[in-house]
């Protein structure tokens, strides 16, 4: 090995403590927290997230969005979250089995509706589930039905509908309600099980077909992690969602009062 | 838990044909030309290795999707459509796996020494018949060794392949997005035993290509 010069070992502390500064910045600072929310929240929940900010100066909401269920799973391994809003009541309820949130802190804060959608230049629109058993619809996409809320619903409905085998060969699993939107955007599918309020994203590329009716209310509940570090903040943020100003917000994006 | 191993062997081993096929000819020209912009040509032959997943399998997206800029004639022409198809986990699982065995036949294919080529020229062989005869049996080990290699790669594909094929399954879930799906729904015993299954196979190719590799020196 080369003797090291002097210009280089000072190159290589300048390195080091660069580093450690970057990593210690990675690191959550008190006023900091971390909300997990099911990936139909994304864009309501950045609007209320940044309102929250701005009501406590000071403070730093993160968001981990995805899927309820990988959600439940990252929390379920340990990860450093301090708020928990899933897209359905079974995953909150797995959630409760496993003792994975603070007792008491459990409410539901908004509702959602269940839609087919079909690309915007689509031209035989569906009016009933029993459609897309014909041949027009070669792909529908729903969410992967273990993991994903949007896809437990649609299952359920399916069933109801008696088209559960019709269906079964069409089905095309997205990792969550979002993948399923973009599907049908590019027009990748013919059709897809969403949410209302992410229908209503995609204004320009997808249309409604109708609303399909579940037996089980799409509600979503939210909830502060027991092993959470910052609990007073995790649980002014569920105030907050909760709040008046927050239900509006939300309001905004097409959810409705729980 | 069997069939998303026999589709992971499928997949991986059309890939490996096909990137085979188009690696071992690519290495062959490329060793053999020299011409302007040859290293811009090698960098993106090579680019598969180094982009991210996620930006390849978007690629392939806008090249090979229903209104893909190929794939709109696919579908209208001959009515494929590669998206959610197995087939179209091939085509992802090849272009990952084609600067492996590129990179590879290249340099088996240079270090060939250069005089046995051109004594069969001059005794009458044809491009071809030097080709065939002479340079690929000279570079088989090492073409080898980036065949399994190749391969290995083909069979741990997942994001690019997550994209095109998406999660279907029996259709399309491979093993490593079982795995994916397994860890993501919570049940870590099955996310346990495919991991197990894909590394044994992985190790058993390495092994392969290292022997392959050795026996040449």
């Amino acid at each position: 090995m080369m003797p090291m010069t002097k210009t280089s070992s000072r190159w290589m502390r300048k390195a080091a403590v660069v580093a450690a500064l970057m990593l210690a910045g990675g690191a959550a600072q008190a006023q900091d927290i971390v909300v997990s929310a099911a990936a139909s929240l994304t864009n309501a929940f950045q609007a209320v997230g940044a309102a929250f900010e701005k009501a406590h100066p000071g403070t730093k909401v993160t968001f981990n969005f995805a899927a309820s269920g990988p959600l439940l799973a990252q929390i379920q391994q340990g990860a450093p979250v301090d708020v928990f809003a899933s897209a359905d009541q079974e995953t909150m309820n797995r959630a409760a089995t496993a003792k994975l949130f603070a007792e008491g802190t459990r409410a539901d804060f908004a509702k959602n509706t269940l839609v087919l959608i079909v690309p915007a230049a689509a031209s035989p629109a569906p009016t009933a589930l029993g459609d897309l058993a014909g041949p027009a619809f070669k792909r529908v996409s729903t969410g992967t039905p273990a993991t994903v809320p949007v896809g437990r619903y649609t299952v359920e409905a399916v069933r109801q509908a008696g088209l559960a085998a019709a269906l079964e060969p069409k089905w095309i699993y997205g990792e969550s309600v979002r993948q399923v939107l973009n599907y049908v955007a590019r027009g990748e599918v013919d059709a897809g099980f969403v949410y209302r309020t992410d229908a209503l994203i995609e204004r320009d590329k997808t249309r409604i077909a109708f609303t399909v009716p579940t037996s089980t209310p799409v509600s979503y509940p939210i909830a502060q992690i027991a092993a959470s570090k910052n609990a007073a903040l995790g649980k002014d943020f569920i105030a907050f969602v909760r709040s008046a100003p927050g239900q509006q917000i939300l309001e905004g994006f097409g959810f409705s009062k729980p | 838990m069997l069939t998303p191993l026999w589709l992971t062997l499928k997949v991986a081993l059309l890939a490996t044909l096909l990137s085979g096929a188009a690696g071992i000819g690519l290495g062959w020209w490329m060793s053999r030309r020299r011409f302007a912009g040859q290293h811009v040509a090698d960098a993106f032959l090579m680019l598969p290795m180094v982009l991210p997943p996620t930006v390849l399998g978007y690629y392939l997206i806008v090249l090979i999707g229903r209104n893909g800029v190929l794939g709109q004639y696919l579908d209208r022409w001959f009515g494929i459509n590669l998206m959610f198809t197995w087939q179209g986990a091939v085509i992802a699982a090849s272009v990952v796996s084609l600067p492996l065995i590129y990179k590879a036949a290249r340099a088996a294919f240079e270090e060939v020494d250069g005089r046995f080529a051109h004594a069969a020229r001059t005794l009458g062989a044809g491009e071809f018949e030097v080709f065939w005869r002479i340079a690929l049996p000279l570079a088989i080990r090492g073409i080898a060794a980036g065949l399994m290699m190749a391969f290995a790669r083909a069979m741990g594909e997942f994001g690019a392949t997550l994209m095109i094929a998406g999660n279907l399954p029996g259709k399309t879930q491979t093993l490593s997005i079982a795995v994916y799906e397994a860890v993501q729904a919570g049940n870590d015993a099955q996310a346990l035993w495919l991991t197990l299954v894909i590394s044994l196979v992985c190790m058993t190719v390495l092994v392969i290509s290292g022997r392959l590799l050795q026996a040449r020196h």
